[in-house]
């Protein structure tokens, strides 16, 4: 099976700072691959290349096309799509306005089935729904990110990316988020999820990578990785030879 | 690169002097004239170079301070006959209190309101000028009187000349003087935001009125050079075109250098005279067609060079190094606490943005001495922890205690002189100062000497002390050898290092570090580690905020843990590693 | 003063004023999604009213010119960009939007010109001449700097200006212009006579407002608009380039300023460089209004016009001045009520 999206020598600076460094990896059509870390490992960073929103050197083909040198808002229209770690909803304006711009290459190419999605999305979130009057920055943190989510499947992505989605919320809310991701497989898109809740990521994960101080430190089925003492290491800083 | 003999510098100043020294007896009439147009120009752009290029603010309505000086003079040496040296001070207090005003009502304001609302006031200066009797109208007032020196009337431009460019020279080394200074370091802090500055102490507000003022003053005392160089003023060259025109020779001239201010202004002047003649022969028709030439050549400097052309210029002449002054005397530094006296004490801090809690009921406290870790996951909470005890962001609710005063009603610029200084996460350095002089901006409150007295130079003494402390800072920390470089040559982990010697300048007691390793390699996190723990052994206390465990596990004494924004646990290192609780926050789990 | 004037002010005031809302309005979009001061607005004022001028004498006007000029630069900096990229396939597309459709009203201006046609096709013809400059001004001065801070863009905005005044005095000359009104009906009520032309310009004014804001409620690329100008980054995220959006708000900004200078031309004289200052008297409305809420920057608007009409009443040579001048107070109200909001930029 060929990779949806294949990421090879990928390096991302910040002026002097490289954040990431030669990270390669694969998603799958119809996979969850996840990339966990501790914090400041640069997995932000890397959604952020991948997404064209910082300049990146490396090869990124997806679909089996080179995109690495394609705007951010060309990547959208070929069903790539980010759910940033800070969400970046439009707080000024209604849930229902937000979700149409979610639409937004859609529209351009009057695509007709977008009705049906919004349905759909209603359907997966009815808080939305109930709520879709309301403007966007009234929103409690866990229906910040449905709206977040429901407005990255109204672009109908083939290749969802989401940053952190359970940063911030409370226990139950991110057990019916990972659900929501669960259950997005089953409708046939792949999904690059980043976390630093390594438990939550690698239970529903295919597939994962541990992104430690911007490089790819260790990678492996979740079902390995899950008890695997390096994860736990990266994390808590147990090993040896570490600073000073 | 063979730096023996004379510096190219000076060979070239000398040269520049030796010029203007005999320009205006070999030149043609009509050559001294523009040379004298360059001269009044550029005490403007000077001031805008100030202004716009150093401190990152700008106006359009310098042309009007240019009219307040040019028709005070014309005003009160015609009607009243005093005597020009006294209306250039009449005309200098005039524009001090205007420019005072507009400063204070529009610098409060976020940086577009001050070019908006000089654009505003130059437009109704000018018609002012164009439509009070009194000063003549649209016809202006002639026959001023000439400038007499010393009993020698200046009634030619030739003799002119000297006065413009003597006030040329005096106002370019004015400048030179203020900005190599505890001001002038204050206000090339400016740009970069003004966290940073304040953060150590700098009254940014203050600093933009200085330098809003002192463009304005430039500007009022070219007026009074052009008044009585023409012995006639109208409104014309004080129009808004003319303000955009400055502000266009300061950008092509750029801020690299305050010779910036007379290259744009000559560039601008003899192309403008060339264009003038040139393009209404072309269109066959008679305007002011350099305009179009003019805006598309800035629209094009903006988008290729926005520095200006000094910059390429300055590269041809190799700074001369200044030599630290070996000060024989040192700054006072203040009492410090025994160590395991209660130092800081955070008392149920709250801090709410929005609907959200980012700090719920957060208490520790920290003792003299110590290292003490504040970690937790991404968005626990630790920075706004931090920029509550720093005083950046307000609180919402609790207290803050500092030696047992407390702090948490006080700004960031109130807190830094009781003994408390910071580094930052995203590093905050004036990339094209030298390495010693970011540091010295750390100890701007120990030193006191204002604009004025960097401009005439009677603050070298106490300048003297301020270097050779930031000079010892550096070399505690192990900078020495990189005093001159520029600080944005150095690797991220020595600008980290040098944020440290700068909060170290601040002479404190406690030293708070905000996600010092991040970013930083192994080699360079082995050295910053080291650093800390040397202050430590000399005394300092240290707050840091990390999230890199292998760094914060073997640094700290203590460390406290945070999740949603409360205090999840509190020990030492071991403890916290064994601590289920802290396993599960960083790990997650969906159970 | 007695009633009769204090009406006639008003109605002049008003008339003035629904212009400056209107351009107050594009200054406030500009600004909100481009981060743009845009002091041009003037010129495409001027632009407008002496277009339509240039086209009631039956002449080519010079800003058909300056629109192939500008197309063809568009083009080559396009073409340029896209071969960098190798992005060839996109050419022909740049060809035909710079090149042939400027080309097209080119000739079209060329040939319905001298035929002096009925006065709602010149206004639309001139329309069609003014409006394109405003997209490919942003593409040509802003869109290469859309990054960089207020303070750089609103330098190169004051050049801009500088560059397009220049322009209008190539193509347009120094002698200014005035059209004949829309309408010469009169009405009398009461002791106020009604003008035709003003009931005109308000009316025109009233109906543009409401036509954008049904267009930001109601359509995808006005709500896009918004949400640019809300955030950046998550209209980026959805597939909103903020070079469509710049390019978008500078069409909707240079039509509302060609749209004014049409309304204003018959009512004052219009010379190459009398934008900037009408143009300003908009700007003293959107900093009313603090650059950020339209209906307070219409409000703004409207009363430089009535503070303009009671000044020129008064002292009209001191009219400028009390007008540029209420700007002080706002800023003294607006620094006064404004907490420091510390600026990160550059």
């Amino acid at each position: 099976m060929s990779a949806l999206l294949e990421v090879r020598g990928l390096c991302v600076a910040y002026g002097k700072v490289e954040a990431v460094h030669q990270a390669a990896l694969r998603v799958e059509e119809g996979r969850i691959v996840t990339v966990i870390g501790p914090n400041g490992a640069g997995k932000t960073t890397l959604l952020a290349a991948l997404m064209g929103m910082l300049p990146a050197r490396g090869s990124v083909s997806y679909a089996g096309k080179d995109i690495a040198r394609i705007e951010p808002e060309q990547r959208v229209s070929r069903g790539l799509c980010l759910v940033p770690e800070r969400r970046e909803l439009f707080a000024a304006m209604t849930v229902e306005d937000n979700l149409v711009l979610g639409a937004f290459h859609r529209y351009r190419k009057s695509d007709p089935t977008i009705g049906a999605d919004f349905k759909q999305v209603y359907q997966l979130f009815p808080r939305l729904q109930e709520r879709r009057r309301q403007l966007a920055g009234t929103l409690s943190g866990g229906e910040r990110q449905m709206l977040a989510l429901g407005r990255a499947l109204m672009s109908r992505p083939r290749l969802l990316m989401l940053d952190e989605p359970s940063l911030g919320l409370a226990p139950l809310i991110v057990r019916d988020i990972f659900r929501v991701i669960g259950g997005l497989r089953e409708s046939g898109v792949s999904i690059l999820l980043v976390e630093q809740n390594a438990r939550a990521a690698l239970q529903v994960a295919d597939y994962g990578y541990v992104l430690e101080t911007g490089e790819i430190a260790v990678e492996g089925p979740s079902a390995d990785l899950v008890s695997d003492p390096r994860v736990i290491e990266s994390y808590l800083g147990l090993v040896s030879g570490g600073a000073g | 690169m063979s730096r023996k003999g004379i510096p190219r510098s000076r060979l070239v100043l000398g040269v520049f002097l030796a010029f203007i020294l005999a320009a205006p007896v070999v030149l043609p009439e009509f050559q001294v004239t523009l040379l004298n147009y360059i001269g009044l120009y550029s005490i403007v752009a000077l001031g805008l170079v100030l202004l716009t290029g150093v401190g990152g603010l700008t106006s359009f309505g310098q042309a009007a301070f240019v009219g307040l000086g040019a028709y005070t003079t014309a005003y009160l040496s015609t009607v009243y006959g005093w005597s020009p040296w006294l209306t250039l001070l009449t005309g200098l207090a005039l524009t001090f209190v205007v420019s005072v005003f507009l400063g204070f009502i529009s610098l409060r304001l976020s940086g577009h309101y001050l070019p908006l609302g000089t654009i505003a006031w130059g437009i109704s200066l000018f018609y002012l000028f164009g439509n009070m009797e009194f000063l003549g109208g649209h016809n202006g007032i002639s026959s001023l009187p000439a400038i007499s020196f010393f009993g020698l009337a200046l009634d030619t431009g030739r003799e002119f000349s000297y006065l413009i460019w003597l006030l040329v020279l005096l106002s370019l080394l004015s400048m030179q003087n203020l900005l190599d200074s505890r001001s002038g370091r204050a206000i090339r802090a400016l740009k970069g935001g003004g966290l940073m500055a304040e953060s150590f102490g700098v009254d940014t507000a203050r600093m933009k009125i200085v330098i809003f003022v002192h463009a304005a003053l430039l500007a009022s005392v070219s007026g009074w050079l052009y008044a009585h160089l023409l012995r006639f003023v109208n409104p014309t060259p004080f129009s808004i075109n003319a303000g955009i025109e400055y502000l266009f020779m300061a950008v092509v001239g750029g801020a690299a250098s305050v010779w910036g201010a007379v290259v744009g202004a000559g560039i601008l002047t003899i192309l403008k005279q060339w264009l003038q003649e040139l393009l209404p022969k072309l269109l066959g028709q008679s305007g002011n067609f350099e305009m179009i030439v003019f805006g598309v050549l800035l629209v094009l400097l903006l988008q290729r060079a926005r520095e200006g052309i000094m910059p390429l210029a300055v590269r041809f002449f190799p700074a001369s190094r200044t030599p630290i002054p070996a000060s024989s005397q040192a700054l006072p530094q203040r009492v410090r606490p025994v160590v395991g006296e209660l130092l800081l004490e955070v008392k149920s801090v709250r801090k709410v943005f929005g609907g959200l809690v980012a700090v719920n009921d957060l208490s520790f406290t920290m003792n003299s001495g110590e290292i003490l870790g504040l970690i937790g996951p991404n968005g626990a909470g630790k920075s706004t922890v931090f920029n509550l005890v720093t005083g950046v962001l307000p609180r919402t609710g609790g207290e803050v205690h500092f030696r047992g005063e407390r702090i948490d009603t006080l700004s960031a610029r109130a807190i830094i002189p009781r003994g408390l200084a910071r580094t930052f996460q995203q590093v905050h350095l004036l990339p094209t100062m030298s390495v010693l002089e970011n540091v010295a901006i750390g100890a701007h409150l120990r030193g006191s000497k204002g604009a004025i007295s960097a401009a005439l130079r009677l603050e070298r003494a106490e300048e003297a002390m301020l270097l050779a402390e930031a000079a010892r800072q550096l070399e505690r920390v192990g900078l020495g050898a990189s005093m001159h470089e520029q600080a944005g040559n150095l690797a991220l982990g020595q600008q980290r290092i040098l944020e440290i010697a700068r909060a170290l300048s601040a002479d404190p007691v406690l030293l708070l570090l905000d996600e010092p390793a991040a970013g930083l390699r192994y080699q360079e996190k082995r050295a910053l580690a080291e650093l800390l723990r040397k202050l430590k052994s000399e005394g300092m206390s240290i707050l840091l905020v990390e999230h890199d465990m292998d760094f914060v596990m073997r640094l700290v004494d203590r460390l406290v843990v945070m999740d949603f924004g409360e205090k999840l646990a509190e020990g030492l290192p071991q403890e916290i590693q064994s601590n289920p609780l802290v396993l599960e926050a960083y790990l997650g789990g969906i159970e | 003063m007695n009633s009769e004037i204090a009406l006639f002010l008003i109605q002049d005031g008003l008339t003035n004023g629904a212009i400056y809302a209107l351009l107050a309005l594009a200054l406030v979009l500009v600004f909100a999604v481009t981060r743009v001061i845009f002091i041009p607005q003037g010129e495409f004022v001027a632009y407008g009213a002496l277009t339509l001028a240039s086209l009631q004498l039956g002449k080519l006007p010079g800003t058909a010119w300056l629109l192939l000029a500008a197309g063809m630069a568009v083009a080559i900096v396009e073409s340029v960009q896209a071969l960098r990229f190798g992005a060839v396939r996109r050419i022909p597309a740049v060809i035909f939007t710079y090149i042939i459709i400027p080309g097209s009203l080119f000739c079209l201006a060329w040939w319905a010109a001298p035929q002096k046609p009925a006065l709602t096709l010149q206004v639309l013809l001139a329309l069609l001449l003014v409006v394109p400059l405003g997209p490919m001004v942003y593409r040509l001065a802003y869109q290469p700097l859309a990054n960089a801070s207020v303070l750089v863009l609103l330098i190169i905005s004051v050049a801009v200006h500088f560059a397009m005044t220049g322009l209008g005095l190539v193509f347009f000359g120094a002698e200014g212009s005035r059209t004949p009104a829309f309408s010469d009906a009169h009405w009398k009520l009461g002791v106020l006579t009604i003008s035709g032309q003003s009931l005109w310009v308000i009316g025109t004014s009233l109906a543009l407002i409401v036509a954008l804001l049904l267009f930001f409620e109601h359509t995808i690329y006005g709500k896009a608009l918004r949400a640019t100008a809300i955030n950046r980054v998550g209209a980026r995220l959805v597939g909103v380039s903020p070079a469509m959006a710049g390019k978008l708000s500078f069409t909707l900004a240079a039509l509302i300023g060609a749209l004014s200078g049409v309304l204003i031309a018959p009512i004052t004289t219009i010379y190459y460089d009398s934008g900037f200052l009408v143009g300003l008297k908009g700007f003293v409305g959107a900093i009313v209004g603090g650059l950020v809420s339209y209906p307070i920057a219409a409000a703004g608007a409207l009363l430089v016009g009535l503070l303009e009409a009671y000044a020129s009443f008064w002292a009209s040579a001191y009219k400028e001045v009390i007008v540029f001048t209420l700007i002080i107070p706002v800023l003294v109200w607006r620094s006064l009520t404004t907490h420091h909001i510390e600026e990160d930029e550059e």
